[in-house]
């Protein structure tokens, strides 16, 4: 090619749109990233269509940012047209990267979601019923839409993937360094974790640390914080301890505790098994019936634990969720 | 043929595989369902190693430790008894019956005490049956089929839906 722009694919599979917003968020900088590629398919912010992109050669992208769980077959359909369109494919986001917030449908069986959504829910009109079928006979032909699979699937379920961004959505420094690393070409070794640090949100944390010893756990609302002390030693469930850094430590900044976006620190496989094994060790009684009762405290564990990665977890859903 | 259940046993190197080894030595005869693990403490059991014995096909998870106030390293044991209460509330969400997962203390000398536990958590297992997570693992790697089967009947099955 005489001009050497990058070409470079956006997509969004089961996602909320807030990885679109975290890359335009980059500010300015999004002129330089105009200028230095051609976005070739981006569905939130210019126009294309699939035919466009089945029609470039395999490996002509040289960049796709996919954003979003694999949650039906058109998710599916697009990650595998992007890996063979793409020389690098990058799972941007917790959902792309652990399964995310919608991966915490995995705890609920798909019978059970669709009778929420379409039968149960208390919004519906009564008596009007509408249900998606995945295919309907018209004048004009068929007309199909995307089948739900029975779980939420990360994108390495589905494609092999080069690189990681962490992050609901990844900070936008984050978005920053990864995306002038691609221009640039200076890329580091493949399946890392992309502009994060090795450690945990409480290594960056600058609250002030003392001895962990809890009686009862709140939820944030519930107590008058002290805002230089670390959250979990007043009983604000914080999941920093078990987190991958590279955020910014923005949530505990704010006075809110960490969530987990980021996933587990490097080397860990299961981050809410160390979430468990953290939170539980603090607790500040040797009696089992007052530690069932303080742990008793903390509502929907499986939630807690794996708020942003139950796909990538070591059981990746619950019993019932076939 | 009578169902046979897999019991994951992690026992702690200063009382619980002591007591096993006691049993052992005084040839008292239990079931052989349990595969013993010797960690240092019941407190290196990480709730990982439970959570993976499951989707590896554990029928059942068994953690033995030094009783509270023997720990060899203090407190180990009471952080355990923490770390359990936290994990069978995720077990439970996950499903899985508690009685899967059995916390006990036995000290070096209750070799009987270790037998009779073996005994109980295979027999309690055997009327629980298979446990159901290994299959459910498995079967992620081929889930990409069409959409509810149960709504799809449904849909069938009801005269007043309309298609929008």
């Amino acid at each position: 090619m005489a001009d050497r722009k990058l070409q470079v694919a956006l997509y969004w599979g089961a996602a909320c749109g807030g990885c679109d917003v975290a890359v335009l968020d980059t500010d300015a900088f999004i002129l330089d990233l105009a200028a230095a590629a051609d976005l070739r398919f981006w569905p939130i912010a210019v126009d294309g269509k699939y035919d466009d992109v089945e029609a470039m050669a395999d490996g002509e992208l040289d960049l796709a940012i996919f954003n979003g769980a694999v949650r039906n077959t058109e998710n599916q359909h697009v990650a595998e047209l992007l890996r063979r369109k793409a020389k690098l494919l990058v799972a941007f986001g917790s959902c792309a990267h652990l399964g995310g917030i919608p991966g915490l449908a995995n705890a609920a069986s798909r019978d059970e979601i669709f009778h929420r959504a379409y039968l149960a829910n208390p919004s519906l009109e009564e008596g009007n019923v509408v249900l998606p079928v995945t295919e309907k006979k018209v004048a004009s032909g068929t007309l199909e839409i995307p089948k739900l699979y029975r779980r939420v699937h990360k994108l390495d379920d589905v494609v092999p993937v080069d690189y990681y961004v962490a992050g609901c959505p990844p900070a936008p420094e984050q978005v920053k360094a990864v995306l002038k690393a691609v221009i640039s070409g200076k890329l580091p070794a493949r399946g890392s974790v992309v502009g994060c640090s090795e450690r945990a949100v409480c290594d960056d944390c600058k609250r002030r640390k003392e001895e962990k010893k809890v009686k009862r756990f709140y939820r944030p609302w519930q107590v008058l914080q002290d805002p230089e002390r670390c959250l979990l030693e007043q009983g604000i469930v914080c999941a920093g301890s078990v987190t991958r850094s590279g955020c910014g430590v923005r949530c505990p900044n704010s006075g809110m505790p960490c969530r987990g976006c980021y996933g587990p620190t490097a080397g860990v496989r299961d981050q809410g098994a160390k979430f468990i094994s953290a939170i539980a060790s603090i607790v500040d009684s040797r009696d089992p019936d007052e530690i069932a009762s303080i742990l008793g405290q903390i509502p929907d564990v499986m939630g807690y634990a794996y708020r942003f990665g139950l796909p990538a977890a070591t059981i990746p859903g619950t019993a019932r969720s076939l | 043929m009578e169902f046979e259940p897999i019991i994951v046993g992690f026992l702690c190197n200063w009382c619980s595989y002591t007591g096993a080894d006691l049993a052992g030595t005084a040839r008292i005869k239990h079931r052989p369902n349990l595969r013993t693990i010797r960690v240092m403490c019941s407190g290196r059991v990480d709730p990982t190693f439970v959570l993976k014995a499951f989707a590896a096909g554990a029928d059942g998870v068994l953690v033995c430790g030094c009783h509270p106030g023997d720990c060899h390293y203090i407190e180990g044991n009471y952080k355990t008894m923490r770390r359990m209460e936290l994990l069978g509330q995720l077990v439970r969400a996950y499903g899985i019956d508690e009685r899967r997962v059995r916390l006990e203390w036995v000290s070096a000398s209750e070799g009987e005490r270790f037998a009779r536990l073996v005994d109980e958590m295979t027999l309690e297992l055997r009327q629980l049956g298979p446990c159901k997570l290994r299959p459910t693992v498995a079967a992620l790697a081929n889930d990409f089929d069409g959409l509810s089967r149960a709504v799809t009947a449904q849909v069938a099955a009801s005269g007043e839906v309309t298609h929008g």
